[in-house]
């Protein structure tokens, strides 16, 4: 099986098992699961590294490199802290009065 | 066998592994409140291992790479830390256009990487990556006219000219028929920039004729281009932590793009193409069939003789920044032993979920907003709808008015209730500009005001009435 033939398969599943788990979602909690997804997104980060990190890496490839670095590190930091700062904020009884 | 290869052939690999448990994980995790934060944390490890191994496989030039971990993570904390809630589907469509432009740029980087060396690349693998820098461009402007909107800093209302499908899909093919040109012979080098260019200005295009009413579907949208991106990139670099990551993502914003087109009873090309949120014309006649109104003292009244109140937020709410002085009202009616829900349609708001969030973030106890669906069957044995800042979501036309432009739309069935009451500026339509019989209803009762201001006086009644 081809390398790409392999990587389609994984998506394909990939896929299906993201349908899957979105279906179980509440629509409570869809806005924090879409900046939940969004920051998973910025998994692009791995692909930003390796283009910045090459050996004998162009002018070009480092400040592109750089600049996708940058955003998707923007995108996996205040991904992730909204998305926690939103889900405390959910919860199911009164808060005990003061 | 040396370091680098035992890192490479092993080590690596089993790392991107446990990173893509973590997301599944995660998501899995978000099915529910109480296990949702649990979820965060695994995905942030799952981040973490994905970053450290990468670096510790690929790293070098780390200069570079740390100081734009240090400049993103310096800027990322206080936007997560002081955005108010109010501005989330801002903050969501500008995170979408950081990660597609990203993305974009990686594919840009490889491509000419790829031709210095002379072309090598596959076309399956030039295929993969026209798709990525494709999606990436165009979800970028996309997201960026999709944040201005949202801010106000463009007009909310969608901008159509005679031929623009036409010029759109032009363009778009232009677009995709030099992405063609570039697979099959990669080194055109001159075909990159205008391949770009084209790319950028379909994302534009695409959200012109778009209005604020439908950001919810394409938010959803958006942030499945995004993730689909991310995914061609995996195939691009051959790594299939970018190809599971970027599907899970790529799946989670269709679905919930599929969800908010189900719930306003319209298809995809109809949210994209169809302009919707153009004021109508004929609404013009309203305003002249008379309405009833009430004072904030007698709707304090009627709350407070109520036993069952079910409030319908929409955007208005958000808008007003009424949720702390709903907060307030529910707390008040509630020891007045009245049962307050909270009726929350699938599209109220700018984004998926928006209102939740904004009645989370004031403290109302999440089990009691309750879905459309789950909430509809008990409207009738309410004695009072309030409904506050929402207009077509409670818009009967679309059950009985089969001309309506949202004909066949679900809404929450306010009108089923002994007594409605609306929270609003004026007779003016709402944002689509169709009239709502809702209004001349005789059991309708108009409180007309800011949303705020006026809780703000129905709280002040109840707490008069209390004092009595």
């Amino acid at each position: 099986m081809g390398e790409y033939e392999f990587g389609l398969w994984v998506f394909m599943l990939a896929a299906f098992l993201g349908f899957q788990l979105i279906r179980g979602v509440s629509p409570l909690l869809h806005t924090p699961l879409m900046s939940l997804t969004n920051a998973i997104s910025a998994i692009a980060v791995v692909g930003a590294i390796m283009i910045t990190g090459a050996k004998g890496a162009s002018t070009l490839s480092l400040i592109l490199g750089f600049l996708a670095v940058f955003l998707a590190t923007l995108n996996v930091v205040s991904g992730y802290l909204i998305t926690d700062r939103m889900l405390k904020m959910f919860k199911k009884r009164e808060p005990a009065k003061k | 066998m040396n370091n680098d290869t035992l890192l490479n052939g092993t080590i690596l690999p089993i790392i991107y592994m446990l990173a893509a448990m973590g997301f599944i994980l995660a998501i899995k995790w978000m099915n529910s409140p109480a296990t949702a934060r649990r979820g965060v944390i695994v995905g942030e490890i799952g981040m973490l291992l994905a970053v450290v191994g990468t670096l510790l496989r690929f790293g070098g030039n780390y200069q570079w790479i740390f100081v734009a971990f240090f400049l993103g993570t310096a800027i990322g904390i206080p936007i997560a830390y002081y955005m108010p809630m109010t501005a989330v589907p801002q903050r969501t469509a500008f995170s979408h256009a950081c990660g597609a432009l990203a993305s974009a740029l990686i594919g840009t980087a490889e491509y000419y990487k790829q031709m210095q060396s002379g072309p090598r690349m596959t076309s399956v693998e030039m295929t993969a990556l026209i798709v990525e820098t494709l999606l990436g461009f165009l979800t970028f402007t996309a997201s960026l006219m999709a944040f201005g909107k949202l801010q106000e800093v463009l007009p909310q209302r969608p901008i159509t000219y005679k031929g623009q499908n036409f010029v759109n899909l032009g363009i778009f093919a232009a677009a995709a028929g030099i992405g063609l040109a570039l697979i099959v012979a990669p080194e055109q080098t001159y075909l990159f920039p205008i391949f770009t260019v084209l790319a950028l200005t379909f994302g534009v295009l695409l959200i012109v004729p778009i209005g604020g009413a439908d950001m919810p579907t394409v938010i959803a949208l958006l942030n499945s281009y995004a993730g689909l991106s991310a995914s061609a990139m995996g195939f691009v670099l051959n790594n299939k932590l970018l190809i599971v990551a970027g599907a899970l993502d790529g799946s989670s914003g269709f679905i919930l793009a599929i969800i908010m087109c189900r719930a306003m009873n319209r298809s995809f090309s109809n949210v994209l193409f169809g302009a919707f949120g153009q004021l109508q014309t004929t609404a013009a006649k309203a305003g002249e069939r008379p309405v009833r109104s009430a004072s904030a003292e007698e709707a304090a009244q009627i709350l407070d003789s109520a036993r069952t109140v079910v409030v319908i937020p929409g955007y208005g709410m958000a808008v007003a920044q009424a949720q702390h002085k709903l907060k307030e009202m529910f707390e008040m009616l509630t020891k007045r032993g009245v049962n307050v829900e909270f009726a929350i349609h699938p599209v109220a708001g700018r984004m998926p979920g928006h209102m939740n969030v904004l009645l989370a973030e004031a403290d109302v106890p999440y089990d009691k907003l309750r879905e459309m669906d789950d909430i509809n069957p008990e409207i009738a044995m309410a004695d009072v709808a309030l409904i506050i800042g929402a207009n077509d979501v409670v818009n009967p036309g679309a059950e009985t008015d089969p001309h309506s432009p949202i004909a066949g739309m679900p809404i929450i069935q306010a009108y089923k209730a002994r007594t409605v009451m609306v929270i609003k500026r004026s007779m003016n339509p709402g944002f689509a500009g169709i009239d709502n019989e809702l209004y001349y209803m005789p059991n309708t009762i108009m409180l007309f005001g800011d949303a705020k201001a006026f809780l703000s006086s129905i709280v002040k009644e109840l707490t008069a009435l209390v004092r009595a």
